[in-house]
């Protein structure tokens, strides 16, 4: 099995960590991966703030960069949401290569759920909106940690709402961001959890900088981060 | 006239200083998630809800789409069953009609059912320059009234409220209006409906006018269809000897067959009841039963130009149901005085600037107010998908002038972002300055960020720069 990684540009240059941990973890489950060098942003940012245009540009660019893989990997639920609902209609061109979400690719193409990591942490998982909502990845992520060894996955109180990032919501609305993100840290603290794992780094970086901005306890991680995780080398 | 409060700054600003009231918050989140636990609740009894909202969604869609055909079809059925019809072109135009009709029978008062079409044209405000009282009767609506506030929810505009701030409103305030509250009201609410039910049958036994919107129109028998749960509508849509209805254009249905449907999405979407406890309707006038003047206002007020929008016109399939409010963070948070107009929420984001146009700021501001976490479209009964139309509506805004310089920084990023050396020089540049960059930004946007944020370490190299090094 051969596909191709699309990175995403928040992963590749602020949480490389994750990017790295998702390598890792498909080499081990015996997947080739490939990384298109030419691959930047999928433009969700430039489509969500007004921009069509320039989303466009990027869509283009996409379909240019991954149109001959046989399939694409994303570790970002609204990524790959993007790329999968929004990319067909800003390009007009032809089938595209299918677009999967790293939890969609384990359990629905590997069909994996035990992927063999260790993890000896309380976690709690929020459900992105992009991933639950758009991408419907449903359970897949809980099926995935719950069969992670040493973990204890804690209920996550009012999990499905949003964490107030939001793309440029976060700027243009810093105080209902804000007062949004750190609702949601509450829910965390209160889960008992240790870390608060999510499989999009967008929505993390804004509710880890809420954490650390509060002195929180709790950390921020990405699922990719956790299922990489193994007896040898656990990533935090 | 577009509907907007006067002098309401933009979302964020009015955001500001919502998100900071702690009373309001808590009356809010006590509120919200009470409805929307009630409403999933009623809605997954039902089987067959995911076909009731594809059914609710294409009839709108039909009547929308030939509603030229129905506006006639219906004028012709009120009109033959002894009504009279209006036309409104905007909110001036309707105000003035029902102010004239008022005149006409001499009375200097009104009685109101609950009624979005007459807010949105700022009726109330309209008659008073006239000196025509309008009385609210709708509990809620009330209370509003007499505390001089605004509504802040469109099924609950006293949401903002909590029961001790409407016994102090009710203590207060009813004198000045009629029947005072009793000197030993306490904050039951079988007390307080107890006060304004007394204050309340004054004026419903008085009325010699009453003006309703409506929540629908049956084009083949030119029947006016209204909502609600307390009999006060009842009693006004009764009573009274001339009824005047203001309603919106894009209200019609084409048959009671279709009425069906909605009289199943409507109330458990909103207050999650399986059955609407009274439901009012009534086809011109009949003799020996209820008012003998009926008049029917048909308002545009800016929905024939939303109708031409493709992707924006699918907002007038909205039923007023609030569903959108009770799932939605950011209203949670802000508030609904924060939306600026009696539409509130998601759907006030896609509404307000819609029919009033984007050029005012607080209109500009709506289609942001929004994280596009998608909760609004999930539980929307007619499935209007309102994040699409948010991002749409951004992009009108974004052609304005007073966004050049996003503009410009979008282009940039776009063509570093096109051209990967640029894009890969840019990151390197990034990452070998990162001793260098501070933790927090003087810059406005950036300071929106670092206040409660703090950023993120930026790490001692790029992803690809790891994947040159281990996979050659």
């Amino acid at each position: 099995m051969r596909i191709a990684l699309f990175v995403t540009c928040v992963n590749d240059l602020l949480f490389p960590g994750t990017g790295i941990a998702t390598v890792r973890l498909l080499e081990r489950l015996g997947v080739e991966v490939e990384f298109p060098k030419a691959q930047t942003c999928c433009g969700q940012m430039q489509y969500n703030t007004g921009y069509p245009a320039q989303a466009g540009v990027l869509a283009e660019k996409f379909a240019r960069d991954f149109g001959d893989c046989a399939a694409v990997v994303v570790p970002s639920g609204s990524c790959g949401a993007f790329i999968r609902d929004v990319h067909p209609r800003l390009t007009g061109t032809g089938a595209p290569p299918p677009v999967y979400e790293l939890t969609e690719f384990l359990v629905d193409v590997l069909k994996v759920e035990d992927v063999g990591a260790y993890f000896p942490y309380p976690v709690a998982y929020h459900p992105t909106c992009h991933s639950s909502r758009l991408l419907r990845v449903g359970d897949r992520p809980l099926r995935l940690l719950r069969a992670v060894a040493g973990l204890e996955l804690v209920e996550l109180p009012g999990a499905q709402e949003c964490c107030g990032f939001g793309g440029t919501f976060a700027v243009k609305n810093p105080d209902v961001s804000a007062a949004m993100g750190a609702d949601k840290i509450a829910h965390a603290v209160e889960s008992g959890a240790r870390f608060l794992a999510a499989a999009d780094n967008s929505c993390l970086m804004h509710l880890g900088g809420t954490a650390t901005h509060q002195n929180s306890p709790i950390r921020t991680i990405h699922l990719a981060e956790i299922l990489a995780s193994t007896r040898d080398e656990v990533l935090v | 006239m577009t509907g907007t409060y006067l002098g309401m700054p933009a979302f964020p600003e009015a955001a500001k200083a919502s998100t900071k009231d702690a009373q309001m918050r808590a009356n809010l989140t006590r509120a919200t998630h009470t409805i929307r636990d009630k409403r999933a609740r009623a809605v997954e009894e039902l089987d067959d809800w995911a076909q009731l909202r594809e059914a609710g969604k294409q009839i709108k869609d039909h009547t929308l789409q030939h509603l030229d055909k129905y506006l006639i079809e219906l004028e012709e059925k009120v009109v033959g069953a002894g009504g009279v019809v209006h036309w409104a072109r905007n909110a001036d135009e309707a105000n003035r009609i029902v102010a004239d009709l008022v005149h006409a029978t001499g009375e200097r008062e009104v009685v109101k059912v609950k009624s979005m079409a007459t807010q949105e044209i700022g009726l109330n405000e309209a008659l008073a320059a006239e000196g025509i009282t309008a009385y609210e009767t709708d509990l809620a609506e009330l209370i509003v009234q007499l505390g001089k506030d605004l509504p802040s929810h469109i099924l609950v505009p006293a949401i903002h409220k909590n029961r001790g701030e409407i016994r102090d409103i009710f203590a207060r305030e009813m004198a000045a209006w009629g029947r005072a509250a009793p000197d030993d009201l306490t904050d039951e609410p079988t007390a307080l409906a107890e006060a304004a039910r007394l204050h309340l049958r004054e004026k419903f036994l008085r009325a010699k006018v009453a003006v309703s919107g409506g929540n629908f129109m049956v084009a083949e028998t030119g029947t006016i269809v209204v909502l609600e749960s307390e009999g006060n509508g009842r009693m006004c849509l009764t009573l009274p000897e001339t009824l005047i209805s203001v309603v919106g254009i894009e209200k019609i249905v084409p048959t009671w067959r279709d009425l069906e449907v909605f009289l199943q999405l409507l109330p458990r979407s909103s207050t999650a009841e399986r059955m609407n406890p009274y439901t009012t309707m009534w086809t011109g006038v009949t003799d020996g039963d209820g008012p003998r003047e009926f008049h029917l206002v048909l308002l545009d007020n800016g929905r024939t130009r939303t109708l031409a929008d493709e992707v924006g016109r699918q907002a007038l399939r909205c039923i007023r149901c609030s569903a959108c409010l009770n799932v939605c963070p950011v209203y949670e948070r802000a508030g609904g005085h924060a939306y600026g107009s009696p539409y509130p929420g998601p759907i006030g984001a896609i509404l307000t600037p819609q029919l009033g146009g984007i050029q005012g700021e607080l209109e500009a501001s709506l289609p942001y107010a929004s994280s596009l976490c998608g909760a609004c479209y999930e539980v929307c009964p007619v499935a209007i998908d309102i994040p699409e139309v948010l991002v749409h509506l951004r992009a009108q805004v974004a052609e304005q002038p007073g966004h050049r310089a996003e503009h410009a920084a979008m282009k940039a990023a776009t063509w570093a972002m096109s051209h990967p050396a640029v894009y890969g020089a840019a990151q390197q540049a990034a990452v070998r300055t990162r001793k260098l960059q501070p933790r927090s930004l003087p810059l406005p946007i950036a300071k929106a960020w670092t206040d409660t944020r703090d950023l993120p370490e930026m790490p001692k190299r790029t992803f690809r720069q790891w994947w040159k090094e281990t996979h050659k």
